[in-house]
């Protein structure tokens, strides 16, 4: 360790002549060495052994299980998709490797241009890189479709890096959520490649996958996927036909597994579930949100029930059980990742509770009763970033109101 | 009488605890240092020259502002220093003790019978003024004011605090007169709140005239802000006083004995201290004296006070007029290969990311090292985590970034000193300086008043 850290003393006289370069040397600095900053003496003497970067890493770790089980995921659909390696494990190492492949340019794109911009705007600034980035880059490969261009995915980050955050004062200041921004970013530019039956699955072969030869195993073009293959996810199938349009394709297991086709990380429930315990336990993610939007959604499911029995012309969706909604698409992953994010979400005690109710409400009446597209979660949670700071607002003002109360009696 | 449980907190567990065995201290120097008068102005009118021969009691300074408060001298013998600071404000009144303590006789008045007034001139003529702090703002309580209510919190909950219990164990006497004075003072109560997690000192259980209140809970448990907050809370244009119990047993020697007598105990603890243990002493004790002998580093940190809101001191100064507390610990100026991922000695954190939190009674190591870089605030929830009041931190800090009074005043700014949100400041992931900024408000919000 001491040669490296002579080496990074012995460079840091070449960077002061530049900001950008300043910039990048401190943050590189920084991420391999804690600093020998020392409390000034004027507050606290001793400080909590957690800074941003812990915090946010500890996100990124409880996103790793969803990570893998993506890759492994990426590889079973595709190789399905052929009629190949059926069984989990038969073929498994190709599997793997066509996922890595497959993701590994995803997650390389996000995080240059992402942090690129960071740097630049660090730099401006004249302040350290902030370490938010580092789970907006970890989530937005992870929310995308498999097959999603990557030229697309370039220029959703840099709108939502620069429009979403940057504009609004880097970290700790945005708005709104920054990796759903940039899948939003993607829906509304390019519905066509995030939406309907056949994006859920990777058909098609980079050129990482033509180095390895991945190619050679199923001759991979669009004629060869076997009959009766279709990558509609449980919730275009509940969309058209209920709950029994959805069982006749996929079974709770397999929805709680998630061997099935969907956004990248966020099919795999036990690996969601493992991520949400970790974030709560550590403290880093807010339980208070996450029962909260579970109770919103369950709320909502059996108002839609209650609808569906007594209404039978209703469609079909309405009736679909309430619980089972639990299971179904991207709620659970939006729930311990993207609602609990501190920044966007309601700051005070009382607002996160109204916060993660709104958000059940909200998202399910988008999934439910959206004719065009069958899932919520990404809009509902936009939706309430805008209005987070007028529940906060309320809150704060009962607190004020408490006070004043309290003076005149 | 109120019976508070709280939650809402976190007892930092650092080594070096002081041991319940009281030493005696020979130190050769004392200080008044006025910096820790807040509302002080800068350069005080001294009344003694270097080279004066001075008794406990003697006067030393006083505010032109307030010439009736007298700033005295807590030992007898000579002045031998009189340290400046920037633009020429005193900072330390430095006295060589000589080995006799002689007193200044002081006039005998009996509380019973005195009026207010009279109890008032008393306690700023003999010295005793200064214990009284004012809140809001924790000032100097002004003597035209008349309290709502005093507040004596009996327990300290911050990290290697003294135990209060063993430090006030068999001064009855004195604690009963003090208390009789502090009841002259205000028209409405004197509230004292025990720890209610262990049994009370009989100092603390058989005093007459007071109300007791027990208080249950982590560190902030133990600020007396904190205390108030629950028992009768501040509100704007209420006026409340604090005082320390180690004071209130010196008003009442000034009563009992006519001596300005401030002998107490000072715990002396940390991780760099080889015998953690009280010392029996007088207000501002040279560092020297206390820690000689008695440490197992060189490149340390002396914190008159505790380690979340005490002050930096050098080894040659003196510990302060309010803190009954020396900590010792490492300085932590030293690069870490990784230290934000893979941490190379355990921490305490309020968050569960360290495996620290599957030992809690675990004691650390602590250093000064921030542990990270200053960063843009991220609300993570952990200020309220450690704030057991209906006030929310954040939002009132940011109002004072903002320097929107109205918000400042109506989210309670009037109600917290520095010492409450202390455990915020620790508990920062963004590593700001919240004490700091919470002062900046209180100074704003003195001057519009």
């Amino acid at each position: 360790m001491n040669f490296l850290r002579k080496q990074l003393d012995k460079v840091k006289p070449y960077t002061e002549k530049s900001k950008f370069l300043h910039t990048a040397y401190d943050a590189f600095e920084t991420l391999l060495f804690t600093p020998k900053t020392v409390t000034t003496g004027l507050g606290t003497h001793i400080r909590d052994g957690l800074d941003l970067k812990r915090t946010m890493v500890s996100v990124v770790i409880a996103l790793q299980l969803c990570l893998l089980f993506g890759i492994f995921n990426i590889g079973h659909q595709h190789f399905a998709a052929f009629g190949m390696y059926e069984g989990y494990t038969d073929g498994l190492l190709y599997k793997l490797l066509y996922g890595l492949l497959q993701i590994l340019p995803l997650i390389v794109v996000v995080h240059v241009v992402g942090l690129g911009i960071e740097f630049y705007f660090a730099s401006k600034k004249g302040h350290g890189v902030e370490e938010g980035f580092l789970v907006s880059g970890m989530l937005i490969p992870l929310i995308m479709p498999p097959d999603v261009p990557l030229w697309m995915v370039a220029i959703s980050v840099v709108f939502a890096v620069i429009i979403a955050k940057e504009a609004f004062g880097g970290t700790g200041m945005n708005i709104l959520n920054i990796a759903l921004t940039a899948r939003v970013f993607v829906f509304f530019a390019y519905p066509t490649y995030i939406s309907g039956d056949n994006v859920w699955v990777s058909f098609d072969y980079n050129f990482l996958h033509q180095i390895f030869g991945l190619h050679h195993l199923t001759a991979g073009n669009m004629a060869n996927v076997v009959d009766g293959f279709s990558g509609a996810t449980p919730l275009a199938l509940a969309a058209k036909g209920g709950w029994e349009a959805v069982v006749q394709k996929y079974s709770v297991s397999q929805m709680f597994w998630g061997d099935i086709p969907g956004s990248i990380g966020e099919m795999c429930k036990p690996a969601i579930i493992a991520g949400a315990l970790m974030l709560i336990v550590t403290g880093i993610g807010s339980w208070q949100i996450m029962v909260s939007m579970i109770a919103g959604l369950l709320f909502m499911g059996m108002v839609f029930n209650g609808y569906a029995s007594s209404v039978p012309e209703a469609s079909p969706f309405l009736a679909v059980p309430f619980y089972y909604h639990l299971i179904m698409g991207s709620f659970l992953f939006a729930m311990a990742y993207m609602a609990t994010d501190p920044v966007t979400a309601a700051q005070t005690q009382t607002g996160k509770w109204i916060y993660g109710f709104s958000i059940g409400v909200m998202g399910m009446i988008v999934r439910v009763l959206n004719p065009a597209y069958p899932e919520g979660w990404m809009l509902a949670i936009l939706f309430m970033n805008v209005f987070a700071p007028l529940i906060d607002h309320f809150v704060i003002q009962a607190n004020i109101k408490r006070r004043l109360k309290r003076s005149h009696a | 009488m109120a019976n508070i449980k709280l939650k809402k907190g976190l007892d930092i567990k650092i080594k070096g605890k002081p041991q319940n065995e009281t030493l005696p201290l020979n130190s050769r120097t004392y200080a008044l240092t006025a910096s820790d008068f807040i509302g002080l102005s800068p350069i005080p009118k001294l009344l003694v020259n270097i080279g004066d021969e001075v008794k406990a009691g003697t006067p030393l300074f006083f505010d032109k502002k307030n010439p009736d408060i007298l700033y005295v001298s807590p030992v007898s013998g000579e002045v031998v220093e009189i340290r400046r600071a920037a633009k020429r404000a005193i900072d330390e009144v430095v006295i060589l003790a000589d080995n006799k303590m002689t007193y200044l006789p002081l006039e005998r008045i009996r509380i019973s019978s005195a009026s207010r007034e009279e109890v008032v001139k008393h306690l700023q003529a003999t010295g005793c003024w200064p214990f009284f702090r004012q809140r809001p703002f924790n000032i100097i309580a002004h003597p035209n004011e008349t309290p709502r209510d005093i507040f004596i919190s009996g327990f300290d909950t911050a990290p290697l605090a003294p135990d209060l219990n063993y430090v006030l164990e068999g001064q009855k006497d004195d604690f009963q007169a003090g208390v009789e004075v502090l009841r002259k003072l205000t028209k409405g109560k004197v509230h004292l709140s025990v720890n209610g997690a262990v049994p009370s000192s009989k100092t603390y259980t058989e005093i007459k005239g007071i109300e007791l209140h027990t208080v249950t809970g982590p560190h902030p448990a133990g600020c007396v802000g904190v205390q108030i907050h629950h028992i009768a809370p501040i509100n704007k244009g209420d006026v409340v006083w604090t005082i320390s119990p180690q004071d209130v047993l010196a008003l009442g020697r000034v009563f009992n004995h006519g001596q300005y007598n401030t002998e107490r105990l000072v715990a002396v603890a940390g991780t760099c201290i080889k015998k953690p243990a009280y010392y029996k002493t007088y207000i501002g004790a040279s560092i020297e004296s206390l820690v000689a002998d008695n440490l197992t580093d060189e490149h340390v940190r002396f914190i008159s006070g505790n380690v979340l809101s005490g002050k930096k001191v050098a080894r040659n100064e003196h510990l302060g007029f309010y803190h009954q507390q020396l900590s010792v610990i490492e300085e932590g100026d030293k690069y870490e290969f990784l230290g934000w991922l893979l941490p190379s000695y355990p921490r305490p954190s309020l968050s569960r990311t360290f495996t620290g939190f599957l030992s809690p009674s675990k004691e650390y190591n602590v250093n000064t090292n921030t542990h990270g870089e200053h960063r843009a605030m991220v609300l993570t929830g952990a200020y309220e985590d450690v704030t057991p009041m209906d006030i929310l931190p954040m939002q009132l800090l940011k109002a004072i970034l903002a320097n929107d009074l109205d918000m400042m005043e109506g989210l309670g700014i009037y109600e917290v000193v520095e010492e409450d949100f202390a455990l915020c400041e620790f508990v920062c992931p963004s590593k700001t300086d919240v004490q700091h900024i919470l002062r900046e408000g209180l100074d704003i919000m003195q001057e519009q008043s």
